[in-house]
């Protein structure tokens, strides 16, 4: 290396403009960003409208907002505010009374119920759609039939390659729900311990607890050695669907409405809307119209399944 | 230096001058500087107060024993923290070892190497780096590095610990270059100079002057990078898999991990206040507390021994 001249060597004074062109830039960037977000929380306005707050599951969470969005298009004068956060999240809410109706993916927990009647509030059972947990893997696996046992052995670590059902010799990566997801409960209860009270078997260590639905889908579509599951509503084409069978020697069943309302696809259950009391007013007309024929057609549309006719 | 004592050309303020005595002034700002300084204090004592009152419940309705076990499964009562602060430890170190090295590379190059024009352009561009949001910088480690990570090392999952500290090494970048940059930059003409006398080259003048002399500032840079680094919560939660197993294995940095952060982020909504889980959220909580302040004693530390170093090394 040479010596550097004088005059080629950085100015003891470094130009003033720099760190105001970065500010300008960074305040212009922030402008931007903060342009684009939306406030959170619909509080409610003053005047006729009546703001009904839904919150909780994330599984029911686009079918509550085709919901609201379908019931506010004839009723104007009713604004509904959904949001997601987790069946557990929504349940908190209503027992906070943060929320006027609670979606879960799962009944209510004893515990929970203790908890809302502590706090003045007898939560009201309200079922308003069937769903059934697909089990799903990337396209490319060859694996399409899988028993509980195989599924629950899965989840658990006890099989940990595919070849061991059947499959190319990959190791496994599981994929789930986090822990406040009522569909998370709702697996480990019915599949994982395959329904039996006494079972105290967990998901194993390994399982890769994603945030959100999207965030399942997304590694199942790239990732060929992924296995998870999701709400019905939530399975896209690029998923590939595993038959679920009771025991090894079959039916294998896929997940429908058909096979869900005659009850031969095992991992099926109700979900559920949870009011502070027997609703009244604007809620228990929401209510009923969602239970009605037009809140069930948006059921069917949205890839879950609607209530048999006989449980109106 | 000069210090300009009357306000020039500011009409109103002249008024209020005449009007009052100049210290009754002198004392209003100075007791406002006061408070603002000591509140500071203040805020993290009530901060750490918040955390202990929030978290003390915990140790006795779990113990020990429970807290320091080996798996987490909040919904069952099984509260083992020790693979959360593991992973987080893991993330961060990845992170460390990635940014460190080319952060201080970088502020090298923008302020002894680059040309005027080349750094006028490459600082704003470096300061939007930390605009970008951990969300966005989240997702496109889902969609786009932990594929690429997946296919090219061969492994399960591109959902680990390295995708964690890669979306992490990138977002310290700004900070650690900004600092190390300006702490590079306030090293006095004269040492250079003085180098360059001695007949050294660039390169040993870089090496051996500048940055032994910006040592206080670069440190600092560092620890501040950590700082964001364990803090970090959005991006971690999307790319590192959320898994809360021990990450004992040699290849852990190839493996999902969990982190403190994602777990206080992931369930905090869940937890009904009061419970059990809840305290329990506040004990990592106040583990992250103290492993951010163990980082910025430690930083301290060092730099308050560089200056003392640096200080008699001048006076002979």
């Amino acid at each position: 290396m040479v010596l550097v001249p004088q005059s080629q060597r950085r100015p003891s004074q470094r130009m003033k403009s720099t760190p105001i062109r970065g500010i300008w830039a960074c305040m212009i960037f922030c402008l931007a960003l903060s342009a684009c977000r939306v406030p959170e929380g619909t509080s409610p306005t003053p005047g006729a409208a009546q703001t009904i707050q839904n919150k909780g599951s994330d599984t029911m969470v686009n079918l509550a907002l085709a919901w609201a969005e379908a019931y506010t298009a004839k009723h104007p004068e009713i604004r509904i505010a959904v949001t997601g956060g987790g069946s557990g999240t929504g349940i908190a809410a209503l027992i906070n009374r943060t929320a006027d109706i609670a979606n879960a993916s799962r009944e209510m927990k004893p515990e929970e119920k203790a908890e809302a009647r502590a706090n003045g509030i007898e939560p009201v059972e309200h079922t308003v759609a069937g769903d059934a947990i697909a089990v799903v893997v990337h396209p490319s696996n060859p694996v399409d039939r899988l028993t509980i046992d195989q599924i629950s052995d899965i989840f658990t670590g006890a099989i940990t390659n595919w070849s061991q059902v059947g499959g190319e010799n990959r190791p496994i990566v599981l994929l789930s729900r986090e822990s406040n997801s009522g569909t998370h409960v709702y697996f480990l209860e019915t599949v994982i311990r395959k329904g039996q009270p006494d079972n105290n078997a967990l998901f194993s260590p390994d399982t890769l607890l994603m945030p959100s639905s999207e965030g399942i889908s997304n590694e199942i579509r790239q990732n060929p050695n992924a296995i998870g599951y999701d709400g019905l509503g939530y399975v896209t084409p690029d998923q590939k669907v595993i038959a679920v069978g009771v025991s090894a020697a079959g039916p294998f069943v896929l997940p429908n409405a058909t096979t869900v309302k005659d009850g031969s696809y095992p991992i099926a259950r109700f979900l559920y809307m949870y009011t502070a009391g027997e609703p009244t007013g604007a809620i228990r007309d929401y209510l009923d119209w969602i239970r009605g024929p037009e809140g069930q057609a948006i059921v069917a549309e949205l890839g879950f399944v609607p209530l048999a006719e006989e449980k109106e | 230096m000069t210090v300009h004592l009357e306000p020039d050309s500011n009409i109103p303020n002249q008024r209020l001058a005449k009007q009052l005595p100049v210290h009754w002034r002198e004392f209003a700002i100075e007791s406002l500087i006061r408070v603002a300084g000591v509140s500071t204090i203040g805020f993290v004592a009530l901060i750490l107060a918040f955390l202990l009152l929030e978290g003390a419940p915990a140790f006795w309705q779990t113990s020990w024993r429970v807290l320091l076990g080996q798996r987490w499964y909040p919904i069952f009562g099984i509260y083992g923290i020790l693979p959360l602060v593991l992973g987080s430890l893991l993330v961060t170190a990845g992170a460390v070892v990635i940014a460190v090295p080319l952060g201080l590379a970088t502020a090298i190059f923008v302020a002894e190497i680059a040309p005027r024009w080349l750094r006028e352009i490459l600082k704003p561009l470096i300061e939007v780096i930390a605009g970008v949001p951990s969300v966005v910088l989240g997702f496109l480690g889902m969609v786009a590095v932990a594929p690429l990570i997946r296919q090219e090392l061969g492994i399960p999952t591109g959902l680990t610990a390295l995708t964690g500290s890669l979306m992490l090494a990138y977002m310290a970048l700004p900070t650690i270059i900004t600092i190390a940059e300006d702490a590079l930059d306030a090293v006095p003409t004269t040492y250079r100079d003085g180098a360059y006398a001695l007949g050294a080259t660039q390169w040993q003048t870089i090496w051996r002057v500048i940055v032994p002399a910006a040592r206080s500032g670069i440190l600092v840079a560092i620890m501040l990078g950590i700082g964001r680094v364990v803090g970090e919560t959005m991006a971690v939660m999307m790319v590192t898999g959320n898994a809360a197993r021990m990450p004992m294995e040699l290849d852990a940095i190839l493996r999902p991990v969990r982190t403190m952060t994602a777990t206080i982020a992931a369930e905090m909504g869940e937890v009904a206040r009061g419970s059990t889980h809840y305290h329990v959220l506040f004990v990592i909580g106040l583990v992250l507390f103290v492993l951010t302040f163990i980082v910025n004693a430690i930083a301290s530390l060092l730099t308050i021994g560089a200056r003392e170093r640096r200080g008699g090394r001048l006076m002979r």
